[in-house]
């Protein structure tokens, strides 16, 4: 009985050679990939032929070469959409990061709370941004907002003027991302956290070290791979900022909030100009890449 | 068994802070009163937008914007929530949404899931360079390649058509990948054991893989469908007629409408969110191990 059983075995094992595992390797992945593929592959590789070329929705598209590229090196809006681009990401990355190890680190602690706490740091990020929007919009009012009235009350005479402002929209967007993204950040950074082993602090501690050395010499090198991955997810999601903008300030005022994903939009959408939107999104493409590659290099040197 | 990496001791939600133990020391009361002051403080600035949303939603609309800020309401005007129905299409919308929400997540998760097995667990020529494509585009923003997007959706007839929003969620690489890295935590040996017993991979994948990484489908399940609930710019791209909108683009259309009753928009973000606060509410434990795992292993 047992040695038929085992020459079935042995047949059935020979009857799968490579090309039946690369079938069935393929009949697996078919119904995601065809889906993907058409939908989100083929518009990533048509992306670099609309870019060199001139086409609204009407007409055919016309390949122009480098031109559409040409017209963007003395666009000045393209220029004041990617400086307000850099200023937000400049600003929204360290606030976020800060913010959110910060929180992490005091909800590792045992104190009482911390899971209600979790759980409204959290709320935020799964909040629909349309809501968030409108609601940060009454907050923020000059006039009648209860944000400038806790700063009156504070002392401060002139409150900034915030979305209306076109000095202060920025930081305000900047406010809300920052309060928004936190709560998801900081459980990343909270699992980071819970992977370092409890003895390392307790030979720290013999060893004399203070709380702040223990944070600079355990926690900030056991969390390294958590923050590059932070990093990496927070510079992808500052160079796409855009919903949030559209909703908040649309841009304005004037151009203060203006960003490249936003500019994008109003070419592509609002004008018509695939070819041009395409070539500024090509750029949007090529910073986003250029960024995770640098970031992925130097992780990999500093890891060896 | 299947996964204690992604399921941190701590991040279990509701567990309550555990008994001192030796394990790490009391800090000074000084110390502790100072992270509870902290504690308070950021719940306070996190909760106000949500406390000043359901507040203003129960204020006659002159009372919402006034000097000095009124910070409750008074008379409570319940109101608004009669109104929204009638002024708006809210019914609709969330029809709309939820017949959304739902395919997609059944696509995402079925398609997803079924490809995530293909990468994980069956060798096969190419598929090293096939994943690669997959986590590339989740490192490329979507407004970079929205607009050709845009323009195949316009020639395959789906625009201003659900069907656009369908195409556009369900086959996300976030599936594949989830469920990639869950898997990869199932122990080999029991599917190898089970190929000795004769059993196709299609069956490997439904009676073994399926029921061992029920939490990761929970986890996929719920960001799938919060994601989808919450999506703002497909809609606002993809959807012109009004009888297609979904929750977000028509509250925000009726934003624009109504851009002076403060309080019946503050009542239509309150309904907005309240459907996606009871899920989360509910299934947090889900939403903190899938963000866990996407996350710490990316």
């Amino acid at each position: 009985m047992a040695t038929i059983q085992a020459g079935r075995r042995r047949r059935r094992r020979r009857l799968r050679p490579a090309w039946r595992n690369t079938l069935t390797g393929w009949s697996f992945i078919l119904p995601n990939l065809l889906g993907f593929g058409v939908f989100t592959l083929v518009p990533v590789l048509a992306l670099f032929y609309y870019a060199f070329t001139d086409w609204n929705i009407f007409g055919v598209a016309e390949w122009v070469g480098v031109d559409n590229f040409t017209r963007m090196l003395g666009d000045d809006s393209f220029f004041t959409a990617l400086r307000n681009t850099l200023y937000y990401t400049a600003l929204h990355i360290p606030l976020t990061m800060g913010a959110a190890l910060g929180l992490a680190l005091l909800l590792n602690r045992k104190l009482r709370g911390v899971a209600f706490f979790r759980t409204v740091a959290f709320f935020p990020y799964i909040t629909s941004i349309v809501a968030i929007a409108q609601v940060w919009n009454l907050l923020f009012s000059p006039q009648y907002g209860p944000i400038n009235a806790l700063l009156r009350a504070l002392g401060a005479a002139n409150p900034p003027g915030w979305t209306v402002s076109a000095d202060w929209s920025m930081p305000a967007v900047i406010i809300v991302s920052t309060w928004r993204e936190m709560g998801y950040y900081m459980l990343i950074f909270l699992a980071g956290l819970q992977t370092i082993p409890n003895q390392l602090y307790e030979a720290a501690r013999i060893d004399g070290a203070g709380s702040w050395q223990r944070f600079r010499n355990i926690t900030l090198p056991s969390l390294r791979p958590t923050t590059f991955f932070v990093v990496v997810m927070l510079t992808i999601g500052s160079f796409k900022v855009f919903d949030l903008i559209l909703l908040l300030t649309d841009g304005g005022p004037g151009q203060s909030t203006l960003v490249l994903s936003q500019y994008i939009y109003q070419k592509g959408f609002e004008e018509n100009q695939f070819g041009y939107a395409s070539a500024v999104s090509v750029v949007l493409f090529a910073i986003c890449f250029a960024i995770t590659v640098v970031q992925f290099a130097v992780n990999k040197r500093r890891a060896s | 068994m299947t996964g204690t990496l992604l399921q941190p001791p701590a991040l279990h939600i509701g567990a309550g802070p555990a008994p001192t133990s030796g394990n790490r020391r009391r800090a000074h009361p000084v110390w502790r009163f100072l992270g509870y002051l902290t504690l308070v403080v950021a719940a306070a600035a996190v909760l106000l937008p949500f406390f000043w949303m359901v507040v203003s939603s129960l204020k006659a609309n002159s009372d919402v914007n006034t000097v000095p800020v009124q910070w409750l309401p008074d008379p409570v005007v319940w109101q608004n929530y009669l109104d929204i129905w009638r002024k708006s299409d809210m019914t609709t919308w969330l029809g709309n949404t939820l017949l959304l929400s739902v395919t997609v997540t059944a696509l995402q998760v079925f398609t997803g899931s079924f490809a995530a097995y293909g990468f994980a667990k069956v060798r096969f020529p190419g598929r090293n360079l096939l994943f690669l494509a997959y986590i590339g585009t989740l490192a490329v923003p979507w407004q970079s390649y929205m607009v050709p997007q845009f323009i195949l959706m316009s020639k395959l007839q789906l625009s201003d058509t659900l069907w656009a929003i369908i195409a556009l969620q369900a086959f996300n690489a976030l599936g594949v990948f989830l469920m990639k890295q869950y898997y990869e935590t199932i122990p080999e040996e029991l599917s190898e054991a089970a190929r000795m017993d004769g059993m196709t991979e299609y069956g490997i994948y439904r009676r073994i893989m399926l029921p061992l990484s029920a939490p990761g489908l929970a986890s996929l399940t719920l960001l799938t469908f919060v994601n989808t609930w919450n999506d703002y710019l497909g809609p606002l791209i993809y959807l012109r007629s009004p009888d297609v909108r979904t929750i977000q683009l028509g509250l925000s259309t009726f934003i624009s409408q109504y851009n002076a009753d403060y309080a019946l928009i503050m009542t239509g973000s309150v309904l907005s969110v309240l459907p996606i606060a009871l899920i989360f509410l509910l299934g947090q434990r889900h939403f903190v191990e899938g963000i866990a795992t996407s996350g710490l292993k990316g």
